[in-house]
């Protein structure tokens, strides 16, 4: 018999209906194998053990009188960013090590409503700043594949608790490829929806005009069953948008036959691992032989994506970060002079150098006599490279690439080097800066460590999407393959 | 366009951000290697373009101005370290 944790989430909600395990089992399982797993990996910043038993038992109850929600019983855990009334938020910051929200972030409250069990806050990097999960203020994460090494971020603990099997999926959110990235580098899957299809509320602000929650999951289907409960229209959050939610579990089974996927030549070529390349060429002459046409695309402008993330995320970061004021809510200085002084010193203590970086820098862009040049110019060139996606999409229905340039990369690696690390997302930003839906699926191994395949989709079309990723998976079992040791 | 330690300064103060020891050296080094690095932007023609703000060109949907509050007072102060009387505490601004 398969151990509860190899299941997908969608397994595990199999076995519970079938009555082949309850619900206070799996989670007591998982939370022996979270438990375990923490001086390996570190995870999590907070596991919520008698919240979770307590919200198994009532799943079993459901389950047992036939009132069971669409997630009932599934074990979840939520990156650290999302708001959990009566539960610590950090956001990986010694700014907010304290904080206990007063009330849910949308997509947990949706979640929760579904039936979904949470079994704890995932370690991140800090206010998801980074691609590394080195800039949480509670320590690395390590990669299951090869500790030492990186899990990719900011959501570096929610794919490392998926990849080693401590959860069935968990949440995150992706601003430059925080859910992708790490996806590939952990060999899950990975799906930023389009922006606006899940609401921000309660979800702490990063970059305003890139933040999009989603989902790491084992396979393309998980996928489909939790965005379809995530998703949605939220009065509360003005930029959630106002349009129907497909059902994503329905639209799985539309064939690859007559698809046509775009191949982006700017992503093929220098700066990706040879290796990488083979991966992702193999995947895509499996599609090819499944029925779908592959055609070549170019992004012409794709190629200052990261020089136009790292003006307009500094600057929308420098504006929403300016409500950490150590009075409200989050760490307050000791024995200020004065009001100046306890607004910069609460600041100062409480952010962590990349964040300190990026308000700087947003700072400067926004800046009188600079704000032309950079902010403006970059939000210009942010309409150049979306309307390069436009024209792609209209000859083909998918675009695809590798999700990243190499493998995982070695903690403490690329810490020095801020530019270096954040060409790390040089494939992943474009999607965020046009609001496109996009996904990363595990398709080979690159001495020994995953490689991401990356799919890319018109605004709202994460079911042709997932689909996609669905058929792949069908025929291929990269997505199977478990880190040594986690299985 | 190089950056030293005046305009790290004035950028600290608008930031409302303070720098203790090495981390002057550091911010001032980095910010200067990011503002290099996107220098680039400066060589795409971007003459006839429009500035994207939201990546779907939708606008910003308002709702109805009525209040929707559905948390209590101290429950949210709970999560300030200096309250009293239902008010936060500040250092004096007027002597």
């Amino acid at each position: 018999m398969t151990a509860m944790h190899e299941l997908t989430l969608t397994g595990m909600r199999d076995g519970l209906h079938d009555g082949r395990f309850t619900a206070r089992e799996l989670t007591a399982h998982l939370l022996a194998r979270i438990e375990a797993a923490q001086p390996r990996l570190n995870a999590f910043i907070t596991i919520t053990a008698d919240a979770a038993l307590a919200a198994a038992d009532a799943a079993d109850a459901r389950i047992k009188n036939g009132s069971a929600r669409a997630l009932e019983g599934l074990p979840i855990a939520h990156k650290d960013i999302f708001c959990t009334d009566g539960v610590r938020t950090s956001c990986g910051s010694r700014m907010l090590e304290q904080f206990v929200p007063p009330y849910d972030a949308t997509a947990v409250a949706l979640l929760a409503d579904a039936g979904a069990i949470v079994l704890g806050k995932t370690n991140m990097d800090e206010f998801a700043m980074g691609s590394s999960n080195e800039t949480s203020f509670f320590g690395d994460v390590h990669n299951p594949w090869r500790e030492g090494l990186s899990p990719g971020g900011s959501s570096g603990g929610s794919a490392a608790a998926v990849s080693a099997r401590l959860v069935g999926a968990a949440t995150g959110t992706d601003t430059g490829g925080s859910i992708r990235q790490p996806a590939a580098l952990c060999g899950i899957t990975g799906l930023k929806p389009t922006y606006g299809r899940v609401s921000r509320f309660g979800m702490i602000a990063f970059a305003s005009s890139l933040d999009q929650a989603g989902t790491l999951t084992r396979t393309a289907e998980d996928a489909a069953l939790l965005l379809g409960a995530m998703s949605g229209l939220d009065p509360r959050d003005s930029t959630s948008v106002d349009a129907p939610v497909d059902d994503y579990v329905a639209a799985l089974d539309a064939p690859l036959e007559g698809l046509r996927i775009g191949v982006v030549q700017e992503f093929m070529g220098e700066g990706l691992d040879a290796d990488y390349a083979v991966a992702v060429r193999a995947a895509t002459a499996e599609f090819e032989a499944r029925g779908a046409t592959l055609v070549n695309v170019s992004l012409g402008n794709i190629g200052l994506s990261v020089p136009t993330y790292y003006v307009v995320a500094p600057a929308e970061c420098s504006s929403n970060l300016s409500r950490f004021d150590g009075i409200r809510f989050g760490h307050r200085a000791d024995n200020p002079a004065d009001l100046e002084d306890l607004y910069r010193r609460s600041r100062g203590e409480g952010f962590g150098a990349e964040v300190k970086r990026r308000i700087m820098t947003g700072t400067y862009v926004l800046s009188a006599g600079y704000y032309d040049a950079y902010y403006l110019q970059a939000q210009k060139v942010r309409r150049l490279i979306s309307a390069d996606f436009a024209r792609a999409f209209e000859d083909v229905d998918l675009v695809v690439g590798p999700t990243t340039p190499t493998p995982a990369f070695g903690l403490g690696e690329k810490t020095d080097d801020p530019i270096t690390m954040y060409l790390n997302d040089i494939y992943t930003i474009g999607a965020n800066l046009a609001g496109l839906p996009a996904m990363s699926v595990p398709c080979g191994f690159v001495n020994g460590l995953p490689a991401g395949l990356q799919l890319v989709a018109p605004a709202f079309g994460e079911g042709r999407m997932l689909a996609a990723a669905h058929q792949y998976q069908q025929t291929t079992d990269w997505h199977q393959k478990a880190p040594g040791g986690w299985s | 366009m190089s950056i030293g330690s005046d305009d790290i300064e004035k950028l600290a103060v608008l930031a409302r951000l303070s720098f203790e020891g090495d981390e002057l050296g550091d911010i001032t080094d980095k910010l200067a290697a990011i503002v290099a690095f996107v220098d680039q932007l400066g060589e795409a023609d971007t003459a006839s373009v429009t500035p994207m703000a939201h990546p779907l060109d939708q606008v910003q949907r308002l709702r109805a101005d009525a209040p929707d509050a559905d948390i209590d007072r101290a429950r949210l102060q709970a999560c300030s370290d200096a309250t009293e009387d239902g008010l936060y505490l500040v250092p004096r601004v007027i002597e």
